[in-house]
């Protein structure tokens, strides 16, 4: 495996990580123990069979081995490259405690990477059930779900507000990441399995939230999209976006390559990102290939971020400058921004979650010179469709709240992903997305 | 593929204002007055929104004034052609209820929204006022259609060819002195705004505008269409598009318009360009 020089690969949106041969691939797995109680098949949020996956891959038989990992996860390609695997499956696997863990997520990828290119064979697909499911949202948990439940035989119909389906693999993570022909190839694979995808819906609006409920049943995965703004002053000047709308301007609207496609960016020389999670880290790096300087900005030590390992690591390759124990108070600029100013924070005692609670330091003001300040502090779960659904139960924070079985306070209303949770991650909207799915079975199988 | 999102008529109403019948079925079946669409023109194209300007079965209504690479390209389509993508109805619909007497207030392109929202507050059961402004009296839209729904309707031109010579503003402020109204609506570029319902502030008449700021998804995802509404950051595409005038802070949404000026620019000269090499128009035909 290797990663493009960063030298090269910040003038281009390209992949990073070239992935693994398959020589590569098969001395990899078969460092693998073949644990009896495999204790990674626990860190994996949907329980692929690891072991076995990995047995295939030592044995060369990559297609068994593809099947294998797509008895438990249809989007293998995707969670391959995103997964944070060091605090799951990697994190737990046995080798790590000695050595180095087994390298799954780049196994994972490398059989789904080598079956799509040899022409993927589709799981068997039920007879018709003639039961109709609306899913809400065509990001990883709303994929999931269809899939499960067209294997199923029920007539599954996406509703998707953009004009492409994927949710934030498409408008959020960009491609030097997540190759878009890849999150494309693997939702075919699903519309090849029967679900049918309408984009250009937002329901609630294009859909009416009665239309909607008149399905058999509904599962929810409206993701949470609504940008944090961290509410300081300046926040509306020109040259201020969050990390939603500058991602969606480059990965979406393909801005980088304004004016052949008409949606804009800005270019800025000197560009600040606050945040310390996978979200700032990508805005970073667009920036950086967009040929800014730039600027990290988190509160807390880098110890503390919440961003995948690699990504930090690629981040740095590639010359962003982390200024972390700081924290911005207010955005400079009189027509556009032209500084932010921020404070630097000592780390005093620890929060609720474990982690020392940054306080500002009195005097430690200071102002950096920008033209651009990406916010990527976080969002919540999308409100539009599930305060128009009438008694639909949600918790403090905008969240829709299920039971252990995906199930909303609506008997046939279930809802998945990061609508649920709140924003969490690719494989974890994927996990509770299946559990979702199943209960959706069970309700219809008994009705 | 199925032929979504036809074209089923474009018209040149006035210079540089054009009227298209687009299919919709989801957008059409469900939209209000207020309400927008966002459209694509192609996949090379950005999401322009537009205000949903009238509904007839599967089809709406969009009346556009060509000012930018976007609208332009979109002037040079014709019936029959079709979009890539139209998503809606977005936004609020307009607070339509019984209010007594309303005010609806067009001014250039903005007149395209009015209508739809005198319509539903005439069945509301409103005593509707119609004031439609344009710089000169070629530039006038829907004039016949605004008097057939309105039932008194005022005229005015900034030159004086047609209908009072002034501002709608004046005619507001003449008709606010001598009577009572309840509401008003002020639809039209944001300086007009801005300076339109300065005229109500001083009647204490609830009077709404709707905002057109820059916008990316339309559907409250990348907070692009952010506006501040009585000292609060607002989403337009979702919040609005229709605020309380007299709590929107217009110097902002004005210069937020102005993001990215130079690009527009860019993007405008290098279509034009385009459709005089080829005589076609729009993306490359590589
Ligand atoms: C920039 C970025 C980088 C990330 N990096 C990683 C990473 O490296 N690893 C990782 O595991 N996780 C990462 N995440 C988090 C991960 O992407 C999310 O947790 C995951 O996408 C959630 O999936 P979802 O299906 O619940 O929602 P989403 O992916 O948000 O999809 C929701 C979809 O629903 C649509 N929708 C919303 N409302 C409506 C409506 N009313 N009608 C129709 N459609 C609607 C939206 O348009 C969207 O397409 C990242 C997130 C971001 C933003
Ligand atoms: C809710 C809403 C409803 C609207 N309804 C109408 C309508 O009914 N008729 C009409 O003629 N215009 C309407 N507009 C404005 C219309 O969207 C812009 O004129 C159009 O996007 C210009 O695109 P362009 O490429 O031709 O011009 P550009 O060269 O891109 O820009 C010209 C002007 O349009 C503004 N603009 C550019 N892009 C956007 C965008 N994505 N969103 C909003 N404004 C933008 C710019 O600030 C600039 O002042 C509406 C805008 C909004 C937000
Ligand atoms: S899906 Fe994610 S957590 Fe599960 S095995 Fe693959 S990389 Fe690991
Ligand atoms: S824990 Fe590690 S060594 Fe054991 S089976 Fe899993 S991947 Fe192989
Ligand atoms: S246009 Fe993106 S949030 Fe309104």
């Amino acid at each position: 495996m290797s990663d493009r020089p960063a030298a090269t690969r910040v003038h281009d949106f390209a992949e990073v990580d070239q992935g693994l041969t398959a020589e590569e691939a098969i001395a990899e797995a078969a460092r693998c123990l073949q644990c009896k109680k495999p204790l990674c098949v626990g860190g994996c949020p949907v329980c692929i069979d690891i072991p076995a996956f990995i047995a295939e891959v030592a044995e060369g038989n990559f297609a068994e081995a593809a099947r294998l990992v797509k008895e438990q996860n249809m989007l293998p390609a995707i969670c391959g490259r995103v997964c944070p695997q060091e605090t799951q499956c990697e994190g737990v696997c046995i080798l790590g405690k000695k050595e180095t863990p087994i390298r799954i997520g780049a196994l994972e990828r490398f059989v789904a990477d080598w079956e799509r290119e040899s022409g993927a064979t589709l799981p068997e697909v039920a007879a018709p059930t003639g039961r109709r499911v609306a899913v809400v949202g065509s990001g990883p948990a709303g994929i999931t779900a269809a899939a499960d439940l067209a294997r199923a035989g029920h007539a599954v119909t996406v509703y998707e507000s953009l004009h492409e389906a994927g949710g934030v693999l498409t408008y959020g993570i960009p491609s030097f990441r997540m190759p878009k022909d890849v999150v494309k190839a693997e939702i075919e694979q699903v519309v090849r399995m029967g679900a049918e995808i309408k984009k250009n819906y937002l329901v609630g609006r294009s859909l009416p939230a009665e239309e909607l409920l008149a399905y058999d049943a509904v599962f929810l995965a409206t993701g949470a999209g609504l940008p944090s703004f961290m509410g300081i002053p300046g926040e509306n000047l020109p040259g201020v976006y969050s990390a939603n709308e500058f991602l969606t301007r480059v990965n979406l609207m393909h801005a980088e390559k304004f004016p052949a496609f008409d949606t804009p960016v800005k270019h800025a020389a000197r560009v600040a990102v606050i945040g310390g999670g996978n979200v700032a880290m990508d805005a970073a790096r667009v920036a950086r290939r967009l040929g800014a300087k730039v600027f990290l900005i988190y509160r807390r030590r880098e110890e503390d971020m919440p961003a995948r390992l690699a990504e930090v690591h690629h981040a740095k390759e590639e010359g962003i400058e982390f200024l972390t124990c700081t924290n911005p108070v207010g955005i400079i600029g009189d027509a556009a921004v032209t500084g932010l100013e921020c404070v630097k924070m000592s780390m005093c005692s620890l929060d609720a979650s474990g982690r020392p609670s940054p306080e500002p330091e009195t005097g430690s003001e200071f102002t950096l010179d920008v033209d651009m300040v990406i916010q990527a502090i976080g969002t919540s779960p999308n409100p539009l469709l599930v305060s128009l659904i009438p008694g639909l139960e949600r918790g403090r924070k905008g969240n829709v709240v299920v039971d252990e079985d995906g199930r909303t306070s609506i008997p046939h209303v279930f809802a998945g992903g990061d609508i649920a949770t709140g924003a969490a991650t690719v494989i974890e909207a994927m996990g509770s997305a299946k559990k979702a799915a199943a209960g959706i079975n069970r309700m219809l199988r008994e009705a | 593929m199925t032929r979504l999102y036809t074209i089923n008529t474009a018209t040149e109403i006035a210079d540089k204002i054009f009227e298209f019948w687009i299919d919709a079925p989801q957008v059409a079946r469900n939209a209000r007055a207020g309400q927008f669409l966002i459209l694509r023109i192609d996949e090379k194209g950005e999401r322009v929104p537009l205000t949903i300007s009238a509904v007839d079965g599967d089809a709406v209504r969009v009346v556009f004034m060509a000012v930018g690479k976007t609208t332009e390209h979109l002037a040079t389509l014709q019936a029959g052609d079709t979009l890539a993508d139209v998503v809606g109805p977005l936004g609020k619909p307009s607070e339509i209820r019984e209010y007594g007497t309303c005010c609806l207030v067009g001014g250039g392109a903005g007149i395209a929204c009015t209508p739809i929202i005198a319509r539903e507050l005439k069945a509301a059961g409103n005593h509707v006022i119609g004031i439609i402004g344009s710089r000169n009296a070629d530039l006038l839209i829907l004039e016949d259609e605004m008097r057939e729904v309105c039932d008194e309707l005022f005229i005015t031109t900034d030159d004086g060819s047609k209908g009072f010579h002034g501002y709608a503003a004046d005619v507001l402020k003449r008709e606010l002195d001598h009577r009572t109204i309840d509401a008003v609506w002020i639809i039209g570029p944001a300086i007009m705004m801005k300076v339109t319902s300065a005229a109500t502030l001083p009647y204490g008449v609830k009077t709404f505008v709707s905002l057109n700021p820059i916008m990316v998804d339309g559907t409250g995802m990348c907070g692009s269409c952010r506006v501040t509404v009585g000292g609060e950051t607002k989403f337009a595409c979702v919040d609005g598009p229709e605020f309380d005038a007299h709590q929107v802070d217009f110097a902002e949404l004005m210069q937020r318009q102005r993001i990215y000026t130079d690009q527009e620019k860019l993007a405008a000269e290098k279509f034009a360009e385009h459709v005089c090499r080829c005589g076609e128009g729009g993306h490359c035909h590589e």
